[in-house]
């Protein structure tokens, strides 16, 4: 009408529900550019692991030790690139908490939108600022000449490391969705950090006594933090990894999902 | 519109529930509520609809049937439980008991297939989006969604497409959300007080764009505070107060409900017994030195105050649809602790 073009009158049409339950390119590119849009986050993200590499993996001492086929250096590296993409996952799925604070998952909600659309989509949003932060790491690892590897452990540690980070996307969302927005930041930033040492990222848990040893088994990032060191350790592979990371991956997604369905609340 | 609204109207349910204001809670709800059309599937179908949060009664037992095409405002003051119905009718909250259904089937279903969209209250949207990212991210949702260019022509952002949402005013974040709402062309339109905190130009505006979509035969259902609004832009106006319908009918009707006069008078220590008392008053409401009578023959009571007491300042106004808003949705009978006549007999 306004437009002058001819409009038909607006009735009780159905409609089909979009494909894919809403799951849509569109929405995946505009969120990505929303979250590279948050330099500071960003920044962040980013430059903290590179930092870590750069103290710890470059350390006179033992850098140059040999770990497995390649040398510490290489391991730690391995590490901190799974940290940098293990913050980058939470950090990105985490964003939900300050999405609900501003309404906007109740607006999702009277759209055809549905839950595991918009976990996937959110996912997958993660997976790249994750990329960026697993790249990054390796970039400066190679750019230092210190760790050492063959050439498809690499590559191979390098990919299983991004994908894996996944895991902690459905976790950012699972306490996106549990905790208030205020804080959920300095939380995850927290619970990170405790998982991390608990995965052995800092610091081998060899060093720990043995107690302490059997419950880091139990923690989020162990399971992960072993697969991805897989192609440089000489340890055998132990099928109790795989257990952990899908425990815990059916935790949080299982987590996320049931949030987001009773996420109607008002703000 | 598909219907007059002398079919929706039913003769003698508003007297009556005006004329047993507040004195007893039953009475005041509608009875004989507009019915069902034989063919026509309803937009909105409620049922005998309760909502309980805890031991708070949100929504009391509504009955509301608004067909195809109407335009509808759902007045009442803060808590009366329209975005507590309102939610129950978009598929965000389930009814502790009784039916919702829209166009016929579940809400969820409804809003899957583009039947039904909102303005909502207390919806959000992203700050740090354009308007035109936060059109086209909805957009991609829905399959067949009116254009993005079009919606936002509609919705009157095209100047402002390029702009953060986070910079835009109040109004033009209430007309994104409007544009939003327009996206799937909906069968039924939901706004929660939609001019909620816009200025009178900017509500203008609003409604503005509202009533050109109307205009094509869009059910819309809206809360609103703001009398006027229901008034100009409403062809239906459904009170509730404390969780149930108190009053439905055309705006007209419901001003005409509110048929009496009030007489203000100056008159520090009144006896508000004394007026309570008179033939016709249905309410005294003490302001300061100030008097208010509520009454059918104001004549008397203004005789009265002249000659029989020290008050002056006389002034009589018709009561308006402000007036019958608050004497059917007060919690209260007007005026605390004041003298107050039954209902006329
Ligand atoms: N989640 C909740 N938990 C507890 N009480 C609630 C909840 N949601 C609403 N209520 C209560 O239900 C009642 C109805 O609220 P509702 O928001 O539906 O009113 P409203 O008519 O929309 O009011 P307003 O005009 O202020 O928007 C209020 O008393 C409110 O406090
Ligand atoms: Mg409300």
């Amino acid at each position: 009408m306004s437009s002058g073009t001819e409009v038909a009158r607006v009735g009780p049409v159905e409609r089909r529900p979009p494909p894919f339950g809403g799951l849509s390119l569109p929405v995946f590119v505009i969120e990505v550019r929303r979250l590279l849009r948050n330099r500071r986050t960003v920044a962040f993200t980013l430059v903290l692991p590179v930092v870590f590499f750069l103290i710890f993996g470059l350390n006179k001492a033992y850098a140059s030790q040999r770990a497995g086929s390649g040398n510490v250096s290489a391991f730690i590296m391995i590490s901190m690139a799974l940290y940098g993409c293990v913050v980058a996952t939470t950090g990105s799925g985490a964003t939900v908490s300050l999405e609900r604070a501003a309404g906007w998952s109740r607006q999702l909600r009277v759209t055809p939108l549905t839950p595991l659309a918009y976990i996937l989509i959110k996912m997958a949003t993660a997976l790249v600022l994750g990329f960026f932060a697993d790249v990054i790491v390796y970039a400066v690892g190679i750019a230092t000449g210190q760790p050492s590897m063959p050439v498809h452990v690499w590559a191979l540690s390098a990919v299983v490391v991004w994908l894996g980070s996944l895991i902690f996307g459905a976790f950012g969302l699972f306490m996106g969705y549990l905790l208030p927005s205020d804080n959920v930041m300095q939380v995850m930033g927290f619970v990170l950090w405790l998982v991390s040492f608990g995965g052995g990222l800092f610091v081998p848990l060899s060093q720990f006594p043995e107690a302490v040893r059997q419950g880091a088994k139990f923690t989020p990032l162990y399971g992960l933090n072993q697969i991805v060191h897989v192609g440089l350790n000489s340890t055998p592979f132990d099928w109790t990894w795989v257990l952990n990371v899908l425990a815990w991956l059916a935790i949080f997604v299982g987590g996320a999902a049931w949030r987001f369905r009773k996420d109607t609340a008002r703000v | 519109m598909l219907l007059s609204s002398a079919v929706r109207w039913t003769a003698g349910g508003l007297a009556e529930a005006y004329l047993m204001d507040g004195s007893d809670d039953e009475a005041l709800v509608m009875r004989g509520r507009p019915g069902l059309l034989p063919g026509v599937v309803p937009a909105i179908e409620l049922t005998a609809v309760r909502k309980l949060f805890g031991p708070v009664v949100a929504v009391d037992g509504v009955d509301l049937v608004v067909n195809p095409g109407e335009v509808v405002a759902y007045l009442g003051p803060n808590g009366a439980g329209k975005t507590s119905t309102i939610d129950m009718v978009l598929g965000l909250s389930h009814p502790t008991s009784g039916q919702v259904s829209v166009f016929g089937m579940a809400p969820r279903h409804a809003v899957r297939a583009g039947l039904v969209s909102a303005v909502m209250q207390t919806g959000g949207l992203l700050k740090d989006l354009t308007v035109l990212e936060t059109v086209q991210y909805v957009a991609a949702l829905f399959s067949g969604p009116r254009p993005v260019g079009e919606v936002i022509e509609r919705a009157g952002l095209a100047h402002i497409t390029q702009r953060r949402v986070g910079k835009c005013s109040g109004g033009e974040q209430q007309r994104l959300r409007f544009a939003l709402a327009l996206l799937p062309d909906p069968g039924l339109l939901v706004l929660d007080e939609p001019t909620q905190g816009m200025d009178v130009e900017g509500r203008h505006e609003f409604w503005e764009a509202i009533r050109k979509d109307a205009g094509r035969g869009r059910t819309v259902v809206f809360a609103t505070h703001y009398l006027e609004e229901a008034d100009a832009y409403a062809d239906r106006v459904v009170m509730v107060r404390r969780g149930r319908v108190v009053a439905d009918g055309s705006p007209a009707q419901v001003r005409a409900m509110a048929s009496g006069r009030v007489v203000r008078a100056t008159w520090p220590g009144a006896d508000t017994g004394a007026l309570g008392a008179l033939e016709g008053v249905s309410s005294v409401e003490v302001r300061g030195s100030t008097v208010l009578v509520r009454s059918d023959d104001t004549d008397s009571v203004a005789r009265y105050l002249l000659n029989q007491t020290s008050a002056r300042d006389l002034e009589i106004t018709a009561q308006g649809l402000e007036e019958a808003f608050l004497a059917l949705t007060a919690d209260d009978p007007v005026g605390a602790g004041a003298g107050r006549a039954g209902a006329p007999s």
